[in-house]
């Protein structure tokens, strides 16, 4: 099994440095220093946000709401900061709702036994309505000279280097460190792999699953804050666009498979890139919207086909009703 | 003073309709379509013309739309899967229909088909991918949801100016669209006869079933040779069939295009499905559930519209009440045996005075003695549970095993043992009539005849249904004992309606009239109910008039005098009440008295606990099954009893070894033939002072060569 795997890792790279082969040498525009940053730049969000999605992946989950979690609580921090209060309070507060959103989505999924799947694209609509109704008085939140000084969380260079890229590099080195490092990660990857043999273990699988949820709700809240930051607003309405998609794209590519327990922050970093090539190369090829997301949603159904067979479901763990 | 109130409050108030009403499968409708009628008024009472003709005209229309998707996603979810990708077929399909219309020209007929094949194959997309490829269904129509969206977003980029310039003048696509049939809408119409097909198909249909078999259990569907892989193919193609169907009459309604069709129309079908109370992850679910869901989430989203809510709130309200309504689902159906099992004991105020004594020296009928002690054993360790026994007039012994046999053990040694007859139920009670049948009261099963031959028949395994139970008692769950009048009716009865054969010592915990006497008649074939609201009524035995009969209640510690014919016909009267013990089967001796077995003493801790329902309902609830207060049936006696009520003798087995539980007796000649359910021999004890040539057969019937 471990052959195969790495051996998809594999593939994927290669199929990522044949794309970035082939688009550098066909594509006028795509191989110059700004469109490498804007990449980049793209790329690292859509990166953060595959963290994300991969811790609760590797615990057999997935988190639809991750969206949300981008979009409302750096948005709320945005207009709250418009609105008068210090940024400090305003993070805050972000960070709290994001906390009890992860709460909320964790205790559905371990303790009420929703399928992760359901209650994350419930929980998702409600926070995003939430946002639409109550939090926000227009869709895109603007900035406002509160927020000065933050906005270098994605703009600029540390060390020659732009940000927003540093930061995903800090994402990367945190999860990493927490799922390598830590007696906790160690426990996702056995929820993951057999979620009963890890209870009957003795692990506590529910406040492990609850703490996996809000993990991820707060990676995705540091994404969204990051992206705020780059572009100097919050377009709330990125909810109702394909971006999960494109995050589930990342993970799976990886090779992280869907059944759990597999895959790391190394599969994270190539399905990111080969994403990020792929939707860079697109957009200079000047596909529509649509278009591109008929060619991921292709991509996408080859990747879970795919990933079917290399990572068969346990029948013998996969539950009634695990759909 | 205190016991007169709990007694009154335990007759009067029914506890144990609580169980019975949560153990009907309609309940689980029941609670959608409470919440329908609760949404309904709220809005009717808040909007004004809510409820009007033109409003519910246009709700209805809605309503039929998605109620087409709601089936198909109801067909999906009970098969095991999910379809997240309706809305994307839904406008797909739209466009498909409105494009052949105006663009190409084609006829109505045509583009009906066309769109409806567009549906299937869409559909059928999926269904490969999930039920062949056996992918997740939810993530795999998830992305179908965006594959087909981008390609509708692509086409209408190319064609919705076409679309939207004609104005196609067809009136039977108008028709479609916006006529009705005797004030019903068209598609209302349509949706009410593909519904009754539907549920049809769900549940009187193979295919039907195949479908709920598959959702409850993959991998023993499959095991029982259900096709798998193709019904749950067929089934997201159904979905996207049905998906065109409502398309098909969206188009005809407004004929648009627009770029937002069927956004986020899966979160509301979902939500429908899940509101119905159709069970996702699969095998639980129904047309109706479907429909009534549809029906208070479109009511819901109107009325919020009607108020001018803003959109966020809208989708807050849906993911609210989808979130809460799966809860719900899974807890329920996770949990619902188990809650079941706590609500459905529901004990009652039973209260005895002190029992007469039983103990050596204290006199009296029921002072124990050792007489049974040197009884022999027929068939020892050979059969098992002999509820009752019975000699047929050559002498030949017959006795009920837990195997579900007839066992006949043959004269004059009553060595060789032989299986008369295979019932397959446990046999209880049996009676010989004129003609050598044999009769027998099988637990579980009903009343059935034997012949002398061996041949197996049912007599009756149904009564009349009694109107005011929940329960369904048409059906007999424990017939019990059995006698045959002159005139060839047979009197049984049936110890509870509420607990199946394994569990009847619960019904002792609950002390309530659970029990019935039924009679079934020879000569017609007619069952009816006679009594009702007996305490585990057990023995039964046709009295020396002829025109009554004599039966015991076990948990009521009494014999009463039931008359179903004569002067007094249809009255009861008590023969003897507060026994020391609970009384089984009754039957006839030689000198025309009768024996009765006590299958078990009572005691003063049941005695009290009986007065004490709380205590009981308490216990049901905290303490596992096996740990519970149950009546003693571990040793029990024979008396002898006259009509008046007297006792004249009682036998016993002091020590407990030979035949401490007794269920049953008969005399015959000279004898007296011992059953007891938990037994694993049958006793024979020599009597002093019987007829020896007393046969039970020639004192019914008459002496036959």
């Amino acid at each position: 099994m471990k052959r195969i795997r790495l051996s998809q890792q594999e593939i994927v790279f290669a199929v990522f440095a044949l794309l970035f082969l082939l688009f550098s040498i066909f594509l006028r525009g795509f191989l110059t220093p700004e469109n490498m940053l804007t990449l980049l730049q793209n790329v690292s969000v859509l990166g953060i946000l595959g963290l994300a999605m991969a811790v609760v992946v590797i615990g057999r989950g997935i988190d639809i709401s991750l969206i949300a979690a981008l979009a409302v609580p750096p948005g709320l921090a945005l207009q709250m900061v418009q609105d008068g209060h210090s940024l400090p309070i305003a993070l805050s507060t972000a960070v709290l709702l994001t906390i009890a959103f992860g709460l909320v989505n964790g205790w559905l999924i371990a303790y009420a036994e929703v399928p992760s799947l359901f209650a994350t694209l419930a929980t998702g609509l409600l926070l995003a309505g939430l946002g639409q109704a109550v939090l926000f008085r227009l869709d895109v939140v603007q900035w406002s000279s509160g927020m000065d000084g933050f906005e270098r969380l994605g703009q600029g260079t540390i060390l020659g280097i732009p940000t927003s890229i540093v930061m995903f590099a800090i994402a990367c080195i945190v999860v990493a460190f927490l799922l390598r490092q830590t007696r906790w990660g160690a426990y996702i990857y056995a929820i993951g792999d057999n979620p009963y043999a890890a209870r009957v273990t003795g692990i506590p699988s529910r406040p492990i699953i609850v703490l996996q949820y809000v993990v991820a709700a707060l990676i995705g809240c540091f994404a969204g804050l990051v992206m705020a930051a780059s572009v100097n607003s919050m377009p709330t309405r990125i909810f109702n666009s394909t971006l999960i998609y494109d995050v589930i794209l990342v993970v799976v590519l990886g090779g992280i498979g869907l059944s759990g327990g597999r895959g790391g922050v190394l599969n994270v970093i190539i399905g990111t890139l080969v994403i990020g090539t792929m939707l860079n190369g697109m957009t200079i090829m000047d596909i529509s919207y649509a278009g591109q997301n008929l060619i991921k949603g292709v991509v996408l159904l080859l990747a879970v086909i795919t990933d079917s067979f290399l990572n068969p479901r346990n029948e013998e763990t996969a539950q009634q009703g695990d759909i | 003073m205190r016991d007169t109130i709990t007694s009154l409050r335990y007759r009067y108030w029914p506890d144990h309709l609580l169980g019975e009403i949560l153990s009907k499968r309609w309940t689980e409708t029941a609670i959608p379509v409470i919440l329908l009628l609760i949404v309904g008024f709220a809005f009717s009472r808040s909007i004004d013309n809510f409820l009007s003709p033109a409003s519910l005209a246009d709700t209805a229309r809605q309503a039929g739309e998605i109620g087409f998707i709601a089936l198909g996603l109801a067909l999906v979810v009970i098969v095991g899967g999910i379809d997240l990708s309706v809305g994307s077929i839904f406008a797909l399909t739209d466009f498909c229909a409105l494009y052949l219309l105006d663009v190409l020209g084609w006829p109505v007929p045509a583009v009906v088909v066309a769109t409806l094949l567009c549906g299937a194959l869409l559909g059928a997309v999926n269904g490969f991918l999930i039920g062949y490829l056996r992918l997740r269904a939810f993530i795999t129509t998830l992305i179908t949801l965006i594959i087909y969206r981008s390609a509708y977003d692509l086409l209408i980029q190319r064609y919705s100016n076409a679309i939207a310039s004609a104005f196609p003048d067809i009136p039977s696509w108008d028709f479609i669209g916006a006529g009705s049939v005797l004030g019903i809408p068209t598609v209302a119409l349509v949706y009410i006869v593909i519904a009754i097909f539907g549920h049809i198909f769900l549940t009187r249909l193979r295919p039907g079933w195949h479908i709920t078999a598959i959702g409850g259990s993959r991998r023993s569907a499959y095991n029982s040779g259900i096709p798998v892989r193709r019904t749950i193919a067929l089934c997201y193609v159904a979905s996207g069939v049905l998906t065109s169907i409502g398309a098909l009459f969206f188009a005809s309604r407004l004929g648009t295009v627009g770029g937002d069709i069927g956004v986020g129309l899966e979160v509301i079908v979902l939500t429908a499905t899940v509101l119905g109370g159709i069970t996702l992850g699969g095998g639980k679910g129904s047309v109706a559930k479907s429909a009534v869901g549809v029906l208070i989430v479109l009511l819901i989203t109107n009325g919020l519209t009607t108020m001018n809510a803003r959109g966020g709130v809208n989708r807050m309200a849906l993911a609210g009440i989808l979130l809460v309504a799966a809860m719900v689902d899974i807890r329920w159906q996770k949990n619902r045996t188990r809650i079941i099992s706590k609500v459905y004991v529901a004990p009652t105020y039973h209260a005895l005075p002190p029992p007469p004594p039983t103990g050596i020296g204290q006199g009296g009928p029921f002072e124990q003695n050792d007489k049974l002690r040197n009884v022999e054993a027929i068939g020892l360790g050979r059969i098992e549970a002999p509820e009752d026994v019975i000699l047929d007039r050559h002498d030949n012994l017959y006795a009920g095993s837990r195997h579900g046999d007839i066992m006949r053990f043959l004269a004059p040694d009553y060595e060789k043992m032989e299986v008369f007859a295979h019932i397959g139920g446990q046999p209880l009670g049996m009676a010989f009539d004129r003609e050598d049948n044999l009769y027998v009261c099988i637990g579980g099963m009903g009343l059935y005849r034997i012949k002398p031959d061996g041949t197996v028949e049912k007599a009756t395994d149904e009564t009349n249904r009694s109107m005011r139970s929940v329960n369904d008692d048409s059906r007999l769950r424990l017939a019990d004992d059995l006698d045959i009048t002159d005139d060839g009716l047979i009197f049984f009865s049936e110890a509870t309606v509420r607990y199946e054969m394994d569990e009847w010592p619960i019904d002792g915990l609950e002390a309530r009239g659970n029990g019935r006497i039924i009679c079934y008649d020879t000569r017609t074939g007619a069952t009816r109910t006679e009594l009702r609201g007996l305490k585990f009524p057990n023995g039964i035995c046709v009295a020396s008039d002829g025109q009554s009969i004599l039966f015991a209640e076990t948990f009521g510690c009494s014999i009463k005098r039931y008359w179903f014919a004569g002067a007094k016909k249809g009255t009861v009267e008590v023969v003897m009440d507060n026994l020391p013990g609970y009384p089984d089967n009754i039957n006839l001796a030689s000198d025309g008295n009768y024996w009765l077995a006590l299958v078990g003493m009572r005691s003063p801790s049941l005695d009290l606990a009986w007065k004490m329902p709380g205590f009981r309902r308490r216990m049901g609830k905290r303490v596992p099954v096996d740990e519970w207060l149950f009546p003693n049936i571990n040793t029990g006696c024979v008396v002898k009893f006259n009509e008046q009520g007297k006792i004249l003798e009682s036998f016993w087995d002091l020590h407990g070894e030979n035949h401490p539980m007794i269920t049953s007796m008969r005399e015959h000649r000279g004898y007296l033939y011992l059953g007891g359910i938990l037994n694993n021999r049958i006793g024979r004890y020599k009597l002093d002072n019987a007829d020896p040539n007393f046969v039970q057969y020639d004192k019914r019937w008459g002496k036959q060569s």
